[in-house]
């Protein structure tokens, strides 16, 4: 495998494991304890490193994935204090926890090299040169491996408690009276995201990682209301901006990870836009039609006020019409000419007059009121 | 004291200090409104949304000036800004998943611009990635009056806007019913909001200007239910952690500012939580422990009645372990009745024995009808 394709299936599996647990995220209005997560678990990297003195030591990522749990368990106490709310809690607590490992660092420059911009920013390009060996043989890179392993324990997970994880993403009080108790479904679930976020973090870099998180997930919310669609929908649309970013980084010799996030803003900008239900224009247009109904039903209503056989009734005549509506002369041109298509009324020398159907509506119009 | 004198003759430290201090004073003030609207994380999201504007402008300028490379960030900043609040209103996703979508997307965008300007040839581009983490020590005199000047701008905007922005800050609602144009006033709040964060980015970072927009604020509103002192308390507290902050990094080595700043301003956080105001976690705890004692010496005290309400004289000395309370165990016991010894409602009669006084008797009497009463009610 050339290395190019090996960091797109590393990008590819990783925006698979982050998408499942990212969906509940999103869902939950938590998505913002992923940044948080993705920052404060340096301290604990740095802390397991100062242990073991090998930055490839396992236990950096147990350290980092209890810092990640940590962090939560922060956030709630000081939110259940009821002295703060919960975004000033994630607010706090992560820049604190973030200063120390940054002040740690700096303290035994001299001995480590953990390179904070390569924390930070990730760098997917050396992602294939560390290699995993087993038995002597190179099996692929390190980083596929482990995002591999956790993509299938995020999927094993997610099967398993499906319906818990729903029912307590949804409605809390509900978990609770079926016996599902949701305070050790959130812990466990909590502790699932941190070892995610952990593993990519080390692959591919902690804002990518909150990207793949969270941008995905929104964008597939934009087209389905079902659960299972949008975790589906959701790892495609993060794999889909991997390949697209790497290509976008391959063009402009830029950040991999900078580009996949890019990447994955602009399919969100797309779905955000042309979504068929929640999109904007979709939006826009739907609220046009409601208000071009409802200007023709006032219309007709209107022309009911004044259906006598008299000619010289101006609140009919098609050139002062807008004046007694005070309503814009082209918006009544068009509320007219719509009207007209749909055979609602008809023009008699300058005087609209209502048709049949229009009688008819009309008068339906006046009961419905 | 070495601080303090550099303080006054020290160009670096003096320059420095006052300019953590005047961020730590803008981002406090304007960190209020952010913590009130339940908008903490917006200044963590404008600062990651700033790193493209910084790239783009040295892209675009190819100078470095902080005048240049702010507005580019102010501009990127705000532009994240209104597109959060754009999907938080035309979407079912929450604010936060906007926050965490924008800025996530924004900064992902900055690298790939910073990245491709370091692989341009001739490009001196060094000094821009101290925006990610900060550097304080860089900064110079007239980088400080600039942060003094738009500071200044920001804190006159505050004054302006004041009973406006206090308004949507507690009841939007109520201010679209006066007919206000609330969506501008937000967009004016937010603007100066983004101000006060740009204005940090240099010193403190990206990652840690966030902080600096929460803490003073979360801070002071532990000692205030009023907006006019939580606003000046969070501005005098984001001063203070400014001026520590630098001066625990000129007095250590190998300390970095930013950081520094941050575990300050968050040390004022916890203090302030344990004992601001009323509500601080040790009152509260200190309050909740007299009331549950008071409760246990009733308990006690009743317990002893009880037995003597079986017996023919009430003042009969009992056997303490005939006087059983769940939950209740020996030290506490002990400890309570020697506080219903002290208040001369029990006497202690040899070694195991206890008896009522006269007193006792009569404080049980009236607790006793105390809480038939409260039972009868419906």
């Amino acid at each position: 495998m050339t290395p190019q394709l090996e960091i797109q299936l590393i990008a590819v599996v990783t925006a698979a494991a982050c998408a499942i647990p990212g969906t509940f995220l999103v869902l939950r209005r938590m998505a913002m304890l992923t940044d948080a997560i993705s920052h404060s678990i340096l301290p604990g990297i740095v802390i397991a490193f100062f242990i073991t003195h090998d930055l490839a030591s396992p236990l950096l990522v147990v350290a980092a994935a209890v810092m990640g749990v940590i962090t939560v368990w922060l956030v709630e106490s000081i939110f259940q204090t009821g002295n703060l709310r919960q975004d000033a809690a994630i607010g706090l607590v992560f820049p604190a926890l973030f200063s120390i490992g940054v002040i740690l660092i700096a303290q035994h420059a001299g001995h480590v090299h953990l390179d904070l911009d390569a924390v930070l920013m990730g760098e997917l390009a050396f992602a294939p040169f560390d290699r995993m060996i087993i038995a002597g043989t190179d099996v692929g890179p390190k980083s596929l491996w482990v995002m591999t392993a956790i993509l299938l324990l995020n999927i094993a997970v997610i099967t398993a408690f499906y319906k818990e994880l729903t029912i307590a993403a949804f409605d809390q009080g509900l978990a609770s009276l079926l016996g599902i108790r949701p305070t050790l479904i959130h812990y466990s679930f909590m502790a699932l995201v941190s070892i995610t976020v952990v593993g990519a973090f080390d692959a591919v870099g902690s804002i990518l990682v909150i990207a793949l998180f969270i941008a995905p997930p929104a964008t597939a919310w934009l087209f389905t209301d079902r659960l299972a669609v949008m975790i589906g929908a959701g790892t495609g649309i993060g794999a889909a901006a991997a390949i697209l970013g790497y290509q976008m980084a391959h063009a402009l010799d830029a950040s991999i990870s900078g580009s996949m996030a890019t990447v994955a803003g602009i399919l969100f900008a797309v779905g955000f836009l042309i979504a068929p239900e929640y999109g904007v224009v979709a939006k826009w247009h739907r609220r046009r039609e409601q208000m071009l109904r409802a200007r023709i039903r006032m219309l007709v209503v209107h022309l009911l006020h004044h259906e006598t056989k008299d000619l010289r009734d101006e609140e009919r005549w098609v050139s002062t019409l807008h004046q007694h509506l005070t309503w814009d002369a082209d918006v009544t041109r068009r509320t007219v000419y719509e009207a007209r298509a749909a055979g609602l009324v008809q023009i008699d020398d300058g005087d609209l007059r209502l048709t049949d159907t229009g009688l008819e509506k009309a008068r339906l119009a006046m009961t419905e009121f | 004291m070495d601080f303090f004198h550099d303080l006054i003759f020290d160009y670096t430290v003096r320059t420095v200090s006052l300019g953590t201090i005047l961020i730590g004073a803008t981002s406090g003030v304007l960190g209020s409104f952010a913590v009130l609207r339940r908008q903490s994380l917006l200044g963590d999201a404008v600062s990651h949304c700033a790193l493209p504007g910084v790239a783009l402008a040295f892209l675009l300028t190819g100078r470095k000036d902080l005048m240049v490379l702010l507005t580019g960030a102010g501009l990127t900043g705000w532009l994240g800004a209104q597109l959060v609040t754009q999907i938080d209103k035309r979407t079912r996703i929450a604010y936060d998943g906007a926050l965490g979508l924008v800025l996530a997307v924004f900064f992902g965008f900055g690298l790939v611009v910073l990245t491709f300007i370091q692989k341009m040839p001739n490009a001196s581009q060094a000094g821009l990635d101290k925006f990610l983490f900060g550097q304080a020590a860089t900064m110079l005199e007239r980088d400080v009056i600039t942060i003094a000047v738009l500071g200044a701008v920001a804190m006159i905007l505050t004054g302006l806007f004041w009973k406006e922005w206090k308004l949507i800050s507690f009841d939007p609602e109520y201010a679209q019913g006066l007919g206000w144009r609330v969506s501008m006033l937000d967009a004016s709040l937010m603007s100066c909001l983004v101000l006060a964060v740009v204005l940090g980015l240099q010193s403190v970072g990206v990652v840690l200007m966030s902080a600096m927009i929460v803490a003073p604020a979360a801070a002071a509103r532990q000692w205030t239910d009023r907006l006019a002192p939580m606003v000046a308390i969070a501005a005098a507290i984001g001063a203070i952690s400014g001026l520590s902050g630098a001066w625990v990094s000129a007095e250590t080595a190998r300390m970095p500012t930013g950081p520094a700043i941050v575990l300050v301003a968050a040390a004022a956080v916890v203090l302030s939580l344990a004992f601001g105001s009323s509500r601080g976690l040790v009152w509260t705890w200190i309050r909740i422990r007299q009331r549950r004692s008071g409760v246990r010496v009733e308990q006690l005290l009743l317990a002893f009645f009880n037995l003597a309400n079986q017996h023919e004289d009430p003042f009969e000395p009992r056997e303490l372990a005939l006087v059983k309370i769940v939950d209740m165990g020996r030290v506490e016991r002990d400890d309570l009745l020697g506080l219903l010894e002290a208040r001369g409602w029990l006497v202690r009669v040899g070694a195991s024995h206890w008896a009522l006084t006269e007193t006792g008797i009569e404080i049980a009497r009236s607790l006793e009808e105390r809480r038939a009463r409260i039972a009868r009610e419906p």
